[in-house]
């Protein structure tokens, strides 16, 4: 897999250097405190240090537009956070899109998502749980489909977040295996938009969409996703 | 349940733990008749082993019934008489189908942890620390096998337990490391550690075609079953310069290959032995290489290093300009075993041997803390440990 992360980050407004240090090092004690505890209450430090760490890398604090932009304004040419992962699968690429495209099955191996709904043959209702379990929903369109090829998304104006994305399916191996990639990109953690879903995909972004994707790859190939206690969604 | 757990660097207990439970389809659940204690267990034991975690359950070396099973494993059916791999593979990835099993990619729900580490993650293992998925372990009276349709191997009754047990582990292991030997008819192999893996990659050189083995090791009792059991040729490390012993037994040449069974914790009488402990000691290093750096140095030109025994993190003064210099292979890794159970239960059933042989001790559970000890400080010519949990 490979990994691909770009940060876009406006120009800083003036702070002096003591807060900055101050919101820097708070920040830092408080994911530091999260990663010695594997819990909820850590995840939740974690997530808390994300504006302390804008605030004092960019010398603002998050700002909170209105409305959201739509994602042509926010995500247009490379602006946005882009994450870009990619997984092998020993399976056929037919096999491999059918999963994929069936929306509502997401869920499965996605693990911020709580549910989609096909509204139509090109839409759909998406319902992720956000920070402190409050629901984030976002209706979304298929902007491009060839099949066993290619699917492209993006989230619609009047949504909770702007994101857009898409997945390519590329045959491998001579055709026995499919190698799929996934391309995400979300408004920076400037907006509710961009903070609402920057805190869905954790501090690594890339990682997140990493386990998804090896979820993905063991539901398809092993039939089922290893665990050591139950629980936990499948 | 009654069950083994680590409850800290050289603490073991017995203790209560709920009774496993089918999590996924293709489960089962085992109840253990016969389970070992293995040298690899001493590694977790001495604190080797990272992302261990108070309570986990130790042991993957088991065998036993069939008690329940999951919803898509069409292969097993309650009453089967199994022995269960260490290494935990789906048979489905491209690693299972190319017989690397032990690099299963499916099987670890904590890949990540090894990806950090290692850049990609192997096999989830039985009881073998978080970064390996985290699994509870067969030093217990029961345990759930994941994948179970692709991984346990029904074994026949007229076979005791004592005979097919080691199947779990240490025989393919031993026969891994032999075969990754790459033995021609002639050659001589010499093999650092006899210990249980030590001896079964003795046996197994011969049952590949070897001429000559070389057993090296510093306990009597070892070296003994070797020469008696293996019909090798033995070198006591602390009354002989080993380097020399083989030059001299191979006319100059070396070894043709050499294995490693010793791993992270060699012991050894040189300077660079004791360099070694002294930076582990002190957390300067991850691991005591001193046989595999002797290994390397003692194997002739264009010969096989061979590497069974376990290592874990970044080797210091590791002579790597001699391995190049010389063209050697190096081949190593977790065993893939699933590749190898069928057929070295066939050797078993056909009497080509019988791995009862290196079993010393035969313990209830409960005894398993006090036995930990004995088994790591080689107490009461303590080779190899059987538990019987009922």
């Amino acid at each position: 897999m490979i990994r691909h992360l770009e940060y876009e980050s406006s120009p800083s407004a003036s702070l002096s250097e003591i807060e900055a240090c101050l919101a820097l090092s708070s920040a830092a004690l408080l994911l530091i405190v999260a990663a010695t505890r594997r819990s909820t209450f850590g995840a939740g430090l974690a997530i808390a240090s994300a504006p302390l760490l804008y605030r004092g890398i960019t010398g603002q604090w998050p700002m909170v537009p209105d409305s959201p932009d739509d994602t042509q304004a926010a995500l247009g040419g490379d602006r946005g956070v882009h994450v870009r992962e990619s997984v092998r699968l020993e399976c056929s690429i037919s096999d491999a899109y059918r999963f994929w495209r069936r929306l509502e099955d997401l869920p499965r191996f996605m693990s911020h998502l709580r549910s989609v709904t096909q509204t139509s043959d090109r839409q759909s209702h998406w319902i992720a749980a956000g920070p402190a379990g409050i629901a984030v929903e976002w209706d979304a369109e298929i902007i491009t489909e060839e099949e066993n090829r290619t699917l492209a998304w993006r989230s619609l104006p009047g949504s909770d977040i702007v994101t857009a994305g898409s997945v390519n399916f590329e045959p491998v191996r001579g055709g026995r295996s499919t190698e799929l990639r996934v391309h995400l990109q979300y408004a920076p953690p400037a907006g509710r938009a961009g903070a609402l879903i920057a805190s869905l995909f954790g501090r690594e972004p890339s990682q997140t969409i990493r386990e998804d994707l090896r979820h993905f790859k063991q539901l398809l190939e092993a039939g089922e996703m290893p665990r050591t206690t139950a629980g936990t969604k499948e | 349940m009654r069950a083994v757990c680590w409850e800290g660097t050289e603490q073991i207990r017995v203790e209560t733990v709920p009774d496993p439970v089918i999590i996924n389809p293709r489960d089962a659940i085992i109840k253990v008749t016969t389970t070992a204690i293995c040298g690899s267990d001493l590694h977790i034991y001495d604190g080797y082993i990272p992302t261990m975690e108070k309570g986990d359950v130790l042991g993957h070396e088991f065998m036993g019934e069939v008690v329940e099973v999951g919803r898509d494993n069409a292969r097993l059916t309650v009453g089967d008489r199994v022995v269960v791999p260490f290494t935990i593979a789906c048979g489905r990835c491209y690693f299972c189908k190319e017989q690397m099993w032990s690099l299963c990619d499916n099987s670890n729900p904590n890949a990540w942890m090894a990806e950090k580490l290692y850049g990609y993650s192997a096999s989830g293992l039985f009881g073998y620390s978080h970064m390996y998925g985290g699994y509870p372990g067969g030093q217990a009276e029961y345990v759930r096998v994941p994948f179970a349709d692709i991984g346990p191997l029904k074994v026949p009754d007229t076979l005791s337990d004592e005979q097919v047990l080691f199947l779990s582990d240490i025989f393919p292991t031993g026969y891994m490391a032999a075969e990754n030997c790459q033995i021609k008819s002639g050659d001589t192999v010499a093999v650092w550690g006899c210990g249980p893996v030590g001896q079964f990659a003795i046996k197994s050189a011969y049952l590949l075609g070897a001429e000559r083995v070389i057993a090296i090791d510093r306990f009597p009792e070892r070296l003994e079953l070797a020469r008696v059991q293996g019909h090798a040729e033995t070198l006591n490390y602390a009354d002989v310069d080993i380097p020399a012993a083989l030059r001299d037994l191979t006319g100059g040449q070396g070894p043709d290959a050499c294995i490693d069974a010793v791993g992270l914790e060699a012991h050894g009488t040189t300077l660079d032995a004791w360099y070694d402990r002294a930076k582990t000691s002190m957390f300067l290093a991850t691991d005591r290489p001193h046989a595999l750096r002797q290994a390397i140095g003692a194997c002739r030109k264009g010969g096989t290093v061979s590497i069974p025994g376990v290592y874990g993190g970044w080797l210091d003064k590791f002579p790597l300009g001699a391995a190049f210099a010389k063209g050697l292979t190096l081949k190593m890794g977790q065993t893939h075993m699933h590749k190898y159970m069928p057929r070295l239960l066939e050797h078993i059933e056909r009497g080509d041997i019988d791995p009862s042989f290196i079993i010393t001790h035969r313990i209830g559970l409960e005894e398993a803390p006090a036995m930990y000890r004995t088994f790591r400080d080689k107490h009461d010519s303590c080779i190899k440990v059987v538990i019987k949990p009922s």
